[in-house]
């Protein structure tokens, strides 16, 4: 049996926030930048998503299927798409035509609603399926949790779900002396597989390959294959994920990263070592060696693996607190936009903004970050979420005042009519469906 | 008069006050002379002759020179006494202070000095230029003043050049002094030792509270005779009522200023915790930025109060105003606060005030509930009471506004033309 390199590409763009003053709070309820927003997309969309879209679907066509990707392309960056770039959508399709381009599934909010309530991370998964089917046709069956966060716990959430893959991290300190290149089983869910990112060889692509100070630069398809060749000696699979703004955004054009993914299914083929293959084959391919114990939640950024790039200082706690005391109340309205806003101010970015680990990992954190300092990002954050625990508690206070007069009239038919509908908006608005 | 600045271009409250004085002295008929360091022409002079220190040339001074290089060469040591640099670090800056030292006084003889008039890194070498400047405009204009006034250490020595040059009577006016701006342990020695030369150079020392006066006589050593408190005044005219439409429904307390140690911010997050313990209909503004404002955020985060706890950044102008319009409590939790026009402003917004005993604004209004910066129980337990008893906010509001707007700097100013007139007297 031939050996695997999976090959998975994260795309995700957060919805940033406008400068939000304390003078708005309760005045104006929009929040987002859409200047900046669009300005951002539409640049990754002509050095990125583009070019790289169209190389990819070359490479496929050219090796006849035996070239395949994932992608995970979070909601929010749809939306935006859907807004300002509707052709990436298009050449994202095409991709998904081919057949040998698996599409990931993820919370629709590139949210870290795992961390906080179960019922929350359930809907967004839904929600994110549902735009996949939507816009791409394809139904998916692997699972990748936002920035890869993983745990025990997680793991069973996601198996509940009906998912039999999931892709997350190699964290050393989990791994200990186990090796990444092996597919593995959740601890809690023995039919969950998971697929663990090959760290190193990983950010040699998506970090290190324009370095010029890196001793091994410049990189080539035939050193990189003799590198995958030496890690996977005894081993099953090579799992290299990434951020897909990686190509032509993080590593630019001038680089030569565009070549260098333009040979290297050519070189690794021709080899006749590693075949490539999705993340649902993978698991399928290959038979899991043990089972990987996570009691704390992992991730893929930083020096430490963990979660702290998000939920680290008292600052990103106390914003991330304050956001899921909304999800009761939320629950009982049926508000379109408050329930929109709400996904949003749940992404991710939002709270990596606030990290104060500027030091240690600081290109990263200032990449695309709109703030100078985490206390800026926390100000104005806290601010939006003002204005929008004002409009859930003024919309439970009309429902309220709804639901009383609706009991006043004391005429059954009605009665019924207004509980049920109050009862059941959460379900109605997102649809559980198995 | 020796000022450093004077609106419309000012960093802080000093021009502000000089603004006032100034036009409370026309009112008393004196006239006044301004000298500032860098004046841009669009200031109001309805009430002053402005003299631009920067376009003044320097030569008619040439035979005091010497005396003076003394002085500034003891002002360019101490600029570069800067503490926690390396040896390495120190030995550059000392260069590079020689080499611009040389060129600054090449230029200096015979020339104009461009003054930035800004609060910077070479406020020391502005400062001793200015004091030549200074001397100069004294014996230009010799004739037509009877007493020198400089206000705050900045001007100092160029008030003490003026009197040594003309035997004309100085008053040194303390609007702030260095154990305001920094703990004890980080007061500027340089500007301590400035301050100190200046009020023992003076016939008078006015100071802006008793608060201030104490300090002159405690800390600098100074002859209880000499210091006499002159409390500032707040100039209203020109300001219309502001109509704004409140964004939130809930009450807001507002602190409003520098985010820094001797405004006590952390007592009033400490303050705030506490009310909103007891009741949740209220918000609370910290507005302003500072050097204490990221231990600020962190530790409002810590408490757990930050959907109720707002940060406005740096504001302006305008936006000073919107604030106080949309506050229904102020609190000035300052730990030491010379005067403290602030709350004066609230007031005449009518916005009942909470302020530190330890503010020299303390000591003339009534109607400003009064609590030490320390005693963080007492000032929630005066916010809380403003809060929800409408009695006493209301009467805090109403006879707050009155009473800001019964202190005039004509008054002030009469006092002030009392002061000089005994300076001439005895001169």
């Amino acid at each position: 049996m031939k050996k695997s390199i999976c090959l998975y590409f994260q795309v995700h763009q957060p919805n940033r926030l406008r400068l939000y003053r304390f003078f708005d709070i309760g005045k104006d309820s929009h929040y987002y930048d859409d200047f900046a927003n669009r300005t951002i997309l539409r640049r990754v969309a002509q050095k990125c998503y583009l070019p790289m879209n169209a190389l990819l679907l070359e490479l496929i066509e050219a090796n006849k299927g035996a070239f395949k990707v994932a992608f995970s392309i979070s909601g929010s960056v749809l939306e935006q798409f859907d807004r300002y770039a509707p052709e990436v959508i298009d050449s994202f399709r095409k991709l998904a035509q081919t057949g040998s381009v698996e599409f990931l599934s993820e919370t629709y909010y590139h949210s870290l609603a795992s961390l906080a309530s179960p019922i929350e991370f359930k809907n967004q998964v839904l929600k994110h399926k549902e735009a996949i089917e939507h816009y791409f046709g394809v139904t998916p069956k692997a699972f990748r949790n936002t920035e890869l966060i993983y745990s025990d716990a997680i793991g069973e959430m996601v198996y509940d779900m009906g998912f039999k893959t999931m892709l997350t991290e190699g964290a050393r300190h989990v791994l200990g002396w186990k090796s990444p290149n092996f597919v593995y089983n959740c601890a809690q869910a023995s039919g969950l597989k998971l697929l663990l990112k090959n760290s190193s060889l990983s950010d040699d692509i998506a970090f290190r390959f324009s370095d010029r100070t890196w001793a091994d630069w410049p990189l080539t398809g035939e050193k990189y294959l003799s590198w995958l060749k030496t890690a996977a000696k005894n081993d099953d699979i090579v799992n290299l994920f990434m951020d897909y703004e990686t190509f032509g955004e993080h590593q630019k054009a001038a680089s030569g990263i565009f070549d260098f993914m333009r040979f290297l299914p050519e070189v690794v083929l021709a080899d006749g070592e590693f075949e490539f293959v999705t993340p649902s084959q993978a698991t399928k391919k290959h038979r899991p060696v043990a089972e990987l114990d996570v009691p704390d939640p992992i991730s893929w950024a930083d020096e430490e693996r963990d979660v702290t790039a998000w939920l680290g200082n008292e600052l990103q706690n106390d914003a991330f607190n304050k956001l899921n005391e909304q999800t009761e109340k939320l629950a009982l309205l049926n508000d379109e936009s408050l329930w929109s806003d709400f996904g949003h101010l749940q992404e991710s970015d939002h709270f990596y903004y606030m990290c104060t680990k500027f030091f240690s990992d600081g290109a990263v954190h200032k990449y695309f970050n709109p703030y100078d300092t985490p206390y800026e990002a926390f100000i104005n954050y806290m601010n939006v979420l003002s204005d929008f625990i004002l409009r859930v508690n003024d919309a439970i206070s009309v429902s309220d005042v709804n639901f009383a007069a609706a009991k006043e009239e004391k005429t059954p038919v009605k009665k019924t009519a207004k509980k049920a509908s109050t009862a059941r908006k959460p379900v109605s608005k997102k649809p559980i469906k198995k | 008069m020796f000022g450093w600045e004077f609106p419309p271009h000012i960093a802080g409250g000093l021009g502000t006050a000089c603004y006032g004085m100034t036009k409370g002295l026309a009112y008393n008929d004196v006239d006044v002379l301004f000298v500032m360091p860098s004046a841009s022409g669009d200031e109001d002079e309805s009430a002053v002759k402005i003299i631009n220190a920067s376009d003044v040339a320097v030569d008619t001074v040439s035979a005091t020179v010497d005396e003076f290089l003394g002085k500034v060469q003891f002002v360019h040591i101490g600029t570069n006494m800067v503490p926690y640099v390396d040896p390495q670090d120190f030995k550059t800056i000392v260069e590079e202070e020689r080499k611009r030292q040389i060129k600054g006084f090449r230029v200096q003889y015979g020339q104009k000095y461009k003054f930035s008039g800004k609060y910077g890194a070479n406020l020391m070498e502005e400062v001793a230029r200015y004091a030549m400047v200074g001397a100069t405009i004294a014996m230009q204009y010799k004739d037509q003043f009877d007493v020198i006034h400089a206000h705050d250490w900045l001007t100092y020595l160029a008030g003490i050049a003026a009197k040594q040059l003309t035997g004309k009577p100085l008053v040194v006016h303390m609007h702030a002094t260095s154990y305001d701006r920094a703990s004890d342990d980080q007061v500027d020695t340089r500007v301590v030792d400035l301050e100190t030369k200046g009020m023992m150079a003076a016939d008078k020392v006015m100071a802006v509270s008793e608060l201030t006066r104490n300090i002159c006589i405690n800390r600098y050593g100074i002859d209880p005779e000499k210091v006499v408190a002159v409390h500032n005044a707040v100039d209203f005219t020109g300001r219309e009522k502001l109509e704004v439409e409140r964004n939130v429904k809930e009450k807001v307390v507002t602190f409003l200023g520098r985010v820094t140690y001797q405004k006590g911010p952390e007592y009033f997050i400490e303050a705030a915790a506490k009310v909103l313990k007891r009741c949740k209909d209220v918000r609370f503004v910290m507005a302003g930025s500072g050097d204490m404002l990221n231990r600020c955020i962190r530790h409002v985060a810590r408490l757990g109060i930050s959907d109720r706890f707002h940060f406005t950044g740096f504001l302006r102008g305008k936006e000073v105003h919107k604030m106080f319009a949309l506050s229904d409590v102020y609190v000035m939790p300052s730990i030491s606060e010379p005067f403290g026009i602030s709350p004066l402003e609230a007031m005449q917004t009518n916005v009942p005030s909470i302020i530190s005993k330890q503010s020299g604004c303390a000591e003339i209004l009534k109607y400003a509930l009064k609590v030490d910066f320390w005693d963080v129980d007492a000032m929630s337990d005066a916010i809380y009471g403003l809060l929800q008893y409408p009695a006493i906010s209301q009467l805090a509001a109403r006879c707050g506004y009155d009473e800001v707007n019964s202190i005039k700097w004509n008054d002030v100013a009469a006092k002030i033309k009392g002061i000089y007139q005994e300076v001439i007297d005895k001169n």
